[in-house]
């Protein structure tokens, strides 16, 4: 879990072009939409397309969203939880 | 404004027809344009307002020969057929074409893109020499034989909306005496995609201002209106269908796709266009709502309807549920629709609606209504960009 | 009486010219490391910077550059009034690229949002709160006399008291931003808003 959450912060980063922020700038409980990182919802989305791309794991409802991503912690949960077992 | 701007011209053609007969006679049955995409390659089910004209059928109609990208058929197709329905012949006058879109020769480049991905320089590059936005509205101008001034707009969702407002600028300052603005745009997988990658798209027809709305349905089609000075109207003695009394183009400045919960562009946009037309909020008869269909325009839209009219809601439809979404050419054809309200005393009906978003009560337009007194009807056009502009047309 | 020019910011060939002076420039490298060396020895401070488009990281850059050193908001009376009048040649062919090349893998929502040249209009407003009227015209070239007369007709009526105008395009590794405020009033040192004499502006090449 804990390689699971370091790989996440930097994919994340990546993926949202957070490039003002290092891995060590992000808290494993950190809520993600709150004012810290300052995501929005076009970041959510960009999220989903993560999880789908790297993890083979397809999210159909936006809706849920906010409850899996509301941490970093809360998504490796989700993923190790739904990780596809294809490739 | 300095000089009247009359309508003298209208020419579209979307998925619920061509011309204003046949697209009155739609939107009076209830024939949504709304279905399985039949033209367009995609994977995507999804429905969609599409055009009922393939793109040899376009060229039959229009006897072109050469390969060129569909949203340049569509737009030749309605702006012949507007130039013609003023009966204007364009010599000796200032003539202008301001033409908009976001899609471009989009259709072809993709296909070229994907057929030819080994080696980028086989294919047919005739294919990709219409691409640009520009592009476009040169092959119309080139046909129409408009020179004295042509330009291009693209400001998403409400392009063609504020081509058709800087239109009306050009004749009321006396810059030109006849313009034919508008836009085109046709359905292409980028689009398609790239709206579903924002997930704001409904998998079933689209319910705007319904509190079940789940998305858009995107759309293609093109509309042009032909504006002239009063000089022009009366010199020729040319019919006039109405004038634009008022509009107005204000920004969001929210977010870059969604819009603000209490409206304020739109608000900015739809009061500034009540001002230059001198007109009071109950003036207006009726609006055409831009209402995609989507959670956050519809709310935002509503918001601000309700803080300009207060309780003197004026009847109000969105349109999209028979045409879709068409995006650049949307402000041009829902010009058109609003235009056919004040000629024929209507109002249209605003499909797949059943219950009040509950932040708002509003309950739009359900059934077409005529012989009603329609003096002044507001046109929507809300963009990407927080781009917010509104039209008012006036009986002249 | 004519409306003035009171600042400008032209960025080219990975050079910042602020009125006349360059504050900025990266002999050689990409178009992507002059942006984001830009933005740090600017010390600048908007993370979003990294969220956009090269489009719109060049308009907001200069506009950053007009506008910066001072409060945001700018310190500028009626935020409603200030317009937005930007043109380029390639529209957003440059993100288009690149959201068109995800396609194939995930289509990704951040790159369309990108795919319309107006977003750098939004990025703008959102970031100065300007609720002015805003329009993108795609021509062959700057055209400097169509430019200025929009502008003039736009602040002519009441509805726009200002307005920040010009030329941004990008396409791979060139690009070509010309931006200006236009004012009614002049301050200390104002240039007349006219055709000619922003021509000149833009085609000159700064050296300090």
């Amino acid at each position: 879990m804990d390689k699971l959450i370091a790989d996440l912060k930097i994919q994340i980063i990546e993926a949202l072009n957070l490039k003002h922020l290092t891995k060590n700038d992000i808290e494993d409980d950190q809520p993600l939409f709150v004012k810290g990182l300052g995501l929005d919802s076009i970041d959510a989305l960009e999220l989903i397309v993560l999880l789908q791309q790297r993890y083979g794991i397809k999210i159909n409802d936006p809706k849920e969203g906010p409850k899996i991503f509301h941490s970093v912690r809360t998504i490796a949960e989700y993923i190790t939880e739904n990780k596809s077992d294809q490739p | 404004m300095n000089s009247k701007v009359l309508v003298v011209g209208l020419g579209v053609v979307s998925a619920i027809g061509r011309g204003v007969v046949e697209i009155h006679r739609s939107l009076q049955l209830d024939n949504s344009g709304i279905g399985e995409a039949r033209h367009l390659r995609t994977n995507l089910e999804l429905p969609v307002g599409e055009v009922k004209l393939s793109n040899d059928s376009l060229k039959d109609l229009l006897s072109v020969k050469d390969r060129i990208p569909r949203t340049a058929l569509l737009g030749l197709l309605a702006a012949r057929d507007a130039l013609a329905d003023s009966t204007l012949d364009l010599t000796g006058w200032r003539t202008g074409l301001i033409s908009a879109t976001t899609v471009g020769g989009m259709d072809f480049t993709e296909n070229y893109f994907e057929e030819n991905l080994e080696d980028l320089s086989d294919g047919n590059r005739d294919d990709v020499r219409n691409h640009e936005c520009g592009k476009i509205t040169q092959l119309i101008a080139e046909d129409l034989n408009v020179t004295d001034f042509v330009t291009t707009v693209n400001t998403a969702c409400s392009s063609s909306a504020n081509s058709i407002i800087f239109g009306a600028r050009l004749i009321a300052q006396g810059h030109l005496d006849i313009v034919v603005a508008g836009g085109a745009d046709a359905l292409c997988r980028f689009t398609l995609n790239g709206f579903n990658s924002l997930r704001i798209l409904d998998y079933r027809q689209c319910r705007p201002f319904d509190a079940s709305r789940a998305g858009l349905n995107l759309g293609e089609g093109a509309a042009y209106v032909v504006l002239a000075s009063d000089r022009v109207v009366q010199m020729d003695k040319i019919k006039s269908l109405c004038c634009i009394s008022g509009f107005g183009n204000s920004s969001d400045a929210f977010h870059q796709t969604t819009s603000s919960s209490e409206g304020e562009g739109s608000f900015l946009a739809m009061r500034e266009s009540l001002k230059r037309a001198d007109l009071e909020a109950n003036q207006i008869s009726y609006i055409n709502l831009h209402g995609t269909g989507t959670e956050n325009n519809d709310l935002s839209e509503g918001m601000a309807i309700k803080r300009l009219f207060g309780s003197n809601l004026p009847m109000m439809s969105s349109t999209k549920g028979f045409t879709g979404h068409t995006l650049g050419a949307s402000g041009g054809l829902e010009a058109v629709f609003s235009i056919m309200s004040i000629a024929h005393g209507c109002v249209y009906p605003n499909l797949g609606f059943e219950n009040s978003i509950p932040e708002l009560g509003i309950i739009p337009q359900l059934k077409f209504g005529n012989d009603l007194p329609i003096r002044h009807v507001m046109s929507n056009s809300f963009g990407f960009g927080g781009n917010c502009s509104s039209i008012i047309f006036s009986v002249k | 009486m004519k409306n003035v020019v009171t600042s400008f910011c032209s960025i080219r060939n990975r050079q910042i010219v602020k009125d006349g002076q360059i504050v900025f420039r990266s002999e050689e490298g990409l178009l992507q490391a002059f942006l984001e060396k830009a933005y740090s020895e600017l010390k600048l401070s908007y993370p979003r910077f990294y969220k956009m488009d090269r489009l719109s990281q060049l308009g907001w850059l200069a506009s950053e550059i007009i506008f910066g050193g001072g409060s945001y908001p700018p310190n500028l009376p009626d935020l409603n009034k200030v317009g937005l009048v930007l043109a380029n040649r390639n529209s957003s062919l440059d993100s288009d690229i690149a959201f068109h090349q995800s396609i194939s893998k995930v289509p990704s929502p951040s790159l369309f949002v990108y795919t319309l040249p107006n977003i750098v209009l939004g990025e703008i407003c959102i970031r100065n709160g300007f609720k002015g009227e805003n329009a993108f015209f795609v021509q062959e070239s700057f055209d400097t006399s169509f430019l200025v007369s929009y502008v003039d007709m736009i602040l002519s009526n009441g509805n726009n008291a200002k307005c920040l105008a010009g030329w941004v395009d990008v396409l791979g590794e060139d690009h070509d931003v010309f931006l200006y405020f236009v004012e009614k009033i002049a301050r200390s040192r104002s240039l007349e808003h006219d055709s000619s004499k922003l021509l000149k502006l833009y085609n000159t090449t700064w050296i300090n």
